[in-house]
C-alpha cells in the first residue's frame, strides 16, 4: 500500500516537471497535467479506501539525510478521510482547468500553472501523509509556496501582485506560529516524530493556541481570514476552488492532528472553537452577502463553511466529557462537512469561472440574465447554490444534519454532568439556523442577480455555455453533489467508522446505535424532499399541460406591466443585501453613498455600497503600517560601513563577555 | 621577569596604535608588535623548544614582522597617502579609550577560567588587548590601510592565545590562521590599489553606497 502512496506522490511531481518540459508542444503539455492528476488520484485512492473499509493503517518510514526529523509517512483513518476531497476534487479541477487556460492564450503561464498545480495537489497529500513534525513543515511550504505561484498567475497585475503578497505573508507568519509549535514539541518530546507527541509534551494548552493560530490562518479562520478575498479573485478560477474547497482543509486537518495527539480535550478548548465558529460562521456569511465580487463572495463563503466546521468541532469537544452521541454525531458532521464543502465549493468556483470567463467581470451588478445565455451553467450553478444553503437532499445539509443532531442531543434535559455542552448546544443551534437563513440569502442574491433578471450592462451579450472541456467537470462536481446528498445515510456510516476511532473519542467506545438511527432519519428526510421536488416537477409539468394550446405571452423580467422596461428596474445585489447593511451596520462599518429619492416626483436618485474588510483596514493595515515606521527607523543602523558593522560585532562580542564573565 | 618586561612593552606598543596618525608607525607598530608576541612565545614557554617549534617561531616571525609590513609599505608608498587626517574617533579619544581598553582587558583576563596552567593571566591580558587594539583600529579608522593593520593586530593576539588554548596540534591551528591572514592581507593590498585607481582615495567611507 506505501508503494501506491509514494508512486502517487511521484506522479504529481513527474506530471507536473513534464507539464514545464513539454513547453513546445502545447497539446501533450496541457494534456499531461489532468491525465497525470487522474492517474496519481487513482493511485492514491487505493490505499484511502483501503484504510477506509477497516484496514491496517499504512506506514512508512526511509531513510533521510537532514540530522534532524525523520521520513515518516502515515496514512491513518484521519489522514485518509481528508485525502478524499484532494484526490476527489483534484483531477476534476485539473481538467475544467486545462479547457479554461486554453482560453487565456498564455502558453508560458500555463506550462507553469500545470507545473505549481500538480505540486500543490501533491504537497497536499503530501501534508496528510506527513507523519514528522519538519516533513510536514516541508509539505505545507510546498504546498503553500505552490498555492502562491498560482495566484500570481496573471502576475502582471497591479491587483493579483498585491493579492500575492497577502496571501504570501498570511501564509507566513501563520507558518512562523507552526514552526514554534513543532520546536516546542519536539523539544519537549526529544523527537519530531508524531508518534512521539503522545500528550503534546505537557504543555498541550500552548501548543492548541498556537495550532489554532498557526493552521486558522490557512483554514481562514475569521480575523485570520484577510487573504481569501483577495487570493481568490486573483487566481484563476479552477485554482480558487482547488485553494477553497480543498486546500484551506488542511488547516482543519493540521488542527484535528494535534488536537487527536493530545491526552485529553480540556472544555475550554470547546468554547475558543466554539468561538471561532461563531465569528466565522457569521462573519463569513454577512460579509460574503454584501460583496460586490462573485468571487470575493465565494471565498467569504468558505470562511462560514469554515466556521460551521469549527461549531462541529467545538461541540465535539464538549461532547468527549459527557454521555450520548454529542461527541459522535458533532465529529461526524464536520468531517462531512469537509468532504462536502470541498465538492460544492470547487463546483460554484468552476461554475462561477465559466460565467466569469463568458461575461469578462466579476461585478454582480454588471450582470443578469446569465440564465438564458447560459442555460446549462445556470442550472449546475443553481444546484450548488441550493447544496451550500444547506438544502436537502443536497450534500450541505448532511453534515449539518448531524451537527444540529448533536446540538439537540445536548441540550434536551438529560442530566448531563455538565454544563457546557447544554450552553454550547444552545449557543451552535442559533448561529447553525443564523447562518443557514444568511446564506440562503446570499446565494439567492447571487442567483437572482447574476443568473436571473435582464442584462444590466453590455457585458458578454454573446456569452454562451462553455464547451465539454470545461462544462463537464463541472456537471460532475454537480452531480457528486446530489449524490452525496441522497446517499448521505451511507456517507454518515463512513464518516462515523472514523470519527469513532478519533482519539478521546475512542476511549469512550461510542455507541453506533444512535448514528443508525440518525441515517435511517436522514433517509426519511431525503424521501421526503425527492417527494417534494417530485411534486413540484409535477405541478410544473400540469401548468405547462393546462397552459398548452393558450396565447401565452412573455414579457421582461420585473417589467411589471410596463411597455418599456429596463433593467434599472431590477434589484441589484447592492439594494438586495442593503437590509442586512443597515442591520449589521456596527459590525460591517459599510460605507454608504448615492441620492436617495425626495419628493412625489423624484429625479434621478442612486444607491451605493462599499464594505470593506473591516480586519484589513482596522487592524491589519494599521500594523504593518507600524512595523514599516518601526522598519524604517531601523535602517538607519544600517550605513553600509565596514567599519560600523564591525563595530556592532564588537559590541556584541564584548557585551558576550562582560556578561559570561560577570 | 622576562616575560613581564616583554608584555609592558607589548601595552605601551598597543597604546602606540592608539595614538598614532602616520600610517608607516602604525606598521612599524603592528611588526614590533608581532615581534613581541614571538619573544613572548619563547620566553613564557617552560621547557625546551623543539626544532618544529623553532623553525615555526622563526617562519611567523619572519612573516609578520617583516613580509607583511614590507607589503604593506608597499601598497601605502603607491597609494601616496602618509597619515590618516580624519579618522572617525579623534587621537586623544583614541588614547584615552586605549586605557579604558588596557584596564579592561587586565581585568578580563583575571576573571576568565583558564584550563591549570594554561597561561599566565598577564600573558592573556596581552592577548586581548591586542586583539581589541585591531578591532578599534577596523571601527575608528577611514583608510582601508588602517584596518588591513587592524586585522593584522587582531590576528597576533589571537595567535598569543591560540596555543594556550587549543590542546591538541595547536601549531597547525595557528598556520592556518597564519596563512588566512597572509592571504587576506595580500588581498587587501590588491583591492586597495584597485580601489585607489578607481576612486582615487581609499576612504572606505565613501564606499557605503554599495550597502543595498
Amino acid at each position: 500500500m506505501a508503494f501506491f502512496l509514494l508512486l502517487s506522490l511521484l506522479m504529481y511531481l513527474l506530471s507536473g516537471l513534464a507539464s514545464l518540459a513539454m513547453g513546445r508542444h502545447p497539446a501533450w503539455g496541457t494534456r499531461i497535467v489532468p491525465f497525470g492528476s487522474a492517474a496519481a488520484s487513482l493511485c492514491a485512492l487505493i490505499p484511502v479506501l483501503y484504510v477506509l473499509a477497516g484496514g491496517t493503517p499504512v506506514d512508512l518510514r526511509a531513510a533521510w539525510s537532514l540530522p534532524v526529523g525523520s521520513f515518516h509517512l502515515h496514512l491513518d483513518l484521519l489522514s485518509a478521510w481528508f485525502a478524499l476531497p484532494v484526490i476527489l476534487v483534484s483531477p476534476i479541477v485539473s481538467f475544467y482547468g486545462t479547457g479554461y487556460l486554453r482560453r487565456h492564450d498564455r502558453p508560458r503561464e500555463t506550462d507553469a500553472c500545470g507545473f505549481f498545480l500538480q505540486l500543490l495537489t501533491g504537497g497536499m497529500l503530501f501534508v496528510l501523509l506527513a507523519s514528522d513534525g519538519l516533513l510536514f513543515l516541508l509539505a505545507w511550504e510546498i504546498m503553500s509556496m505552490s498555492a502562491f505561484f498560482l495566484v500570481v498567475f496573471e502576475h502582471e497585475e497591479h491587483e493579483v501582485q498585491r493579492a500575492g503578497w497577502i496571501y504570501l505573508v498570511a501564509t507566513h507568519l501563520g507558518t512562523a506560529f507552526l514552526f514554534a509549535m513543532f520546536v516546542l514539541l519536539g523539544s519537549r518530546c526529544g523527537s519530531f516524530d508524531f508518534g512521539d507527541f503522545d500528550g503534546l509534551g505537557g504543555v498541550a494548552d500552548v501548543v492548541f493556541v498556537l495550532a489554532v493560530v498557526g493552521f486558522g490562518a490557512k483554514a481562514g479562520f475569521f480575523g485570520l481570514h484577510v487573504w481569501l478575498p483577495e487570493a481568490h479573485p486573483a487566481a484563476p478560477s479552477h485554482v480558487s476552488g482547488l485553494m477553497s474547497g480543498v486546500m484551506i482543509k488542511t488547516g482543519i486537518y493540521g488542527l484535528l492532528r494535534v488536537m487527536v495527539l493530545a491526552n485529553d480535550w480540556p472544555a475550554w478548548w470547546g468554547w475558543v472553537l466554539i468561538g471561532i465558529g461563531i465569528a466565522s460562521g457569521l462573519g463569513g456569511v454577512i460579509y460574503a452577502l454584501v460583496q460586490h465580487d462573485l468571487k470575493r463572495l465565494l471565498a467569504y463563503s468558505s470562511v462560514e463553511n469554515i466556521g460551521i466546521i469549527c461549531l462541529g468541532l467545538g461541540m465535539s469537544v464538549f461532547g468527549v466529557h459527557s454521555v450520548g452521541p454529542v461527541a459522535l454525531f458533532a465529529m461526524a458532521g464536520a468531517l462531512l462537512h469537509v468532504l462536502n464543502h470541498a465538492v460544492f465549493k470547487s463546483c460554484l468556483f468552476l461554475g462561477a469561472g465559466a460565467v466569469i470567463q463568458a461575461v469578462g467581470t466579476r461585478e454582480i451588478d454588471l450582470l443578469g440574465g446569465v440564465q438564458k445565455r447560459m442555460p446549462r451553467t445556470a442550472a449546475l450553478f443553481l444546484l450548488a447554490c441550493a447544496a451550500v444553503c444547506g438544502l436537502p437532499p443536497l450534500n450541505g445539509f448532511v453534515g449539518e444534519f448531524l451537527i444540529y443532531l448533536a446540538s439537540y442531543w445536548s441540550v434536551l434535559p438529560q442530566g448531563l454532568p455538565s454544563v457546557n455542552p447544554r450552553v454550547g448546544g444552545f449557543v451552535v443551534i442559533s448561529t447553525l439556523a443564523l447562518i443557514g437563513g444568511l446564506a440562503a440569502m446570499c446565494f439567492t442574491k447571487v442567483y437572482g442577480a447574476v443568473f436571473l433578471g435582464e442584462p444590466r450592462s453590455g457585458c458578454g451579450s454573446s456569452a454562451t455555455d462553455p464547451g465539454r472541456d470545461m462544462s463537464v467537470p463541472v456537471t460532475v462536481l454537480a452531480a457528486l453533489c446530489a449524490v452525496f446528498g441522497l446517499g448521505g445515510s451511507l456517507l454518515m456510516l463512513l464518516v462515523a467508522s472514523v470519527a469513532a476511532r478519533i482519539h478521546p473519542l475512542a476511549m469512550a467506545a461510542p455507541d453506533m446505535a444512535p448514528l443508525r438511527e440518525a441515517s435511517a432519519v436522514y433517509l426519511n428526510v431525503t424521501l421526503a424532499a425527492l417527494v417534494l421536488a417530485a411534486a413540484v416537477y409535477g405541478l410544473w409539468r400540469l401548468r405547462d399541460r393546462l397552459l398548452a394550446g393558450r396565447v401565452v405571452r412573455t414579457g421582461p423580467t420585473w417589467g411589471c406591466g410596463y411597455p418599456h422596461g429596463t433593467p434599472r428596474m431590477q434589484y441589484t445585489g447592492s439594494s438586495f443585501a442593503q437590509p442586512i447593511i443597515a442591520a449589521f451596520r456596527s459590525l460591517l462599518r459599510s460605507e454608504l453613498g448615492g441620492d436617495w429619492p425626495a419628493g412625489y416626483l423624484p429625479g434621478r436618485s442612486s444607491f451605493m455600497t462599499h464594505t470593506p474588510g473591516l480586519f484589513m483596514h482596522r487592524f491589519y493595515t494599521p500594523l504593518f503600517a507600524a512595523f514599516a515606521r518601526v522598519a524604517v527607523r531601523m535602517r538607519r543602523i544600517q550605513q553600509g560601513g565596514t567599519h560600523v558593522y564591525v563595530f556592532y560585532v564588537v559590541l556584541a562580542l564584548v557585551a558576550v563577555l562582560v556578561w559570561s564573565l560577570l | 621577569m622576562t616575560d613581564q618586561l616583554v608584555i609592558a612593552l607589548l601595552f605601551l606598543v598597543n597604546l602606540r596604535m592608539f595614538a598614532t596618525s602616520r600610517l608607516d608607525s602604525l606598521i612599524r607598530g603592528v611588526a614590533l608588535q608581532a615581534f613581541l608576541l614571538v619573544c613572548l612565545a619563547v620566553v613564557s614557554r617552560e621547557g625546551a623548544l623543539s626544532w618544529e617549534g623553532w623553525t615555526f617561531l622563526s617562519v611567523t616571525g619572519l612573516v609578520k614582522c617583516a613580509v607583511l609590513p614590507v607589503m604593506m609599505t608597499r601598497a601605502l608608498r603607491s597609494a601616496g597617502i602618509r597619515r590618516e587626517v580624519e579618522p572617525l574617533v579623534g587621537y586623544r579619544v583614541s588614547l584615552f579609550i586605549g586605557l579604558i581598553v588596557t584596564g579592561f582587558s587586565i581585568w578580563a583576563a583575571a576573571q576568565l577560567p583558564m584550563p591549570d596552567g594554561a597561561a599566565d593571566p598577564l600573558v592573556v591580558a596581552a592577548a586581548l588587548i591586542s586583539m581589541i587594539t585591531g578591532l578599534f583600529l577596523i571601527v575608528a579608522r577611514r583608510k582601508a590601510i588602517s584596518q588591513a593593520i587592524g586585522y593584522l593586530a587582531m590576528e597576533n593576539g589571537v595567535y598569543v592565545l591560540a596555543p594556550a588554548l587549543a590542546v591538541h596540534g595547536p601549531l597547525i591551528v595557528e598556520t592556518g590562521v597564519l596563512l588566512d591572514v597572509f592571504v587576506g592581507v595580500f588581498i587587501m593590498g590588491v583591492i586597495i590599489l584597485h580601489i585607489r585607481q578607481e576612486f582615487k582615495h581609499i576612504d572606505i567611507d565613501r564606499l557605503s553606497e554599495l550597502r543595498d
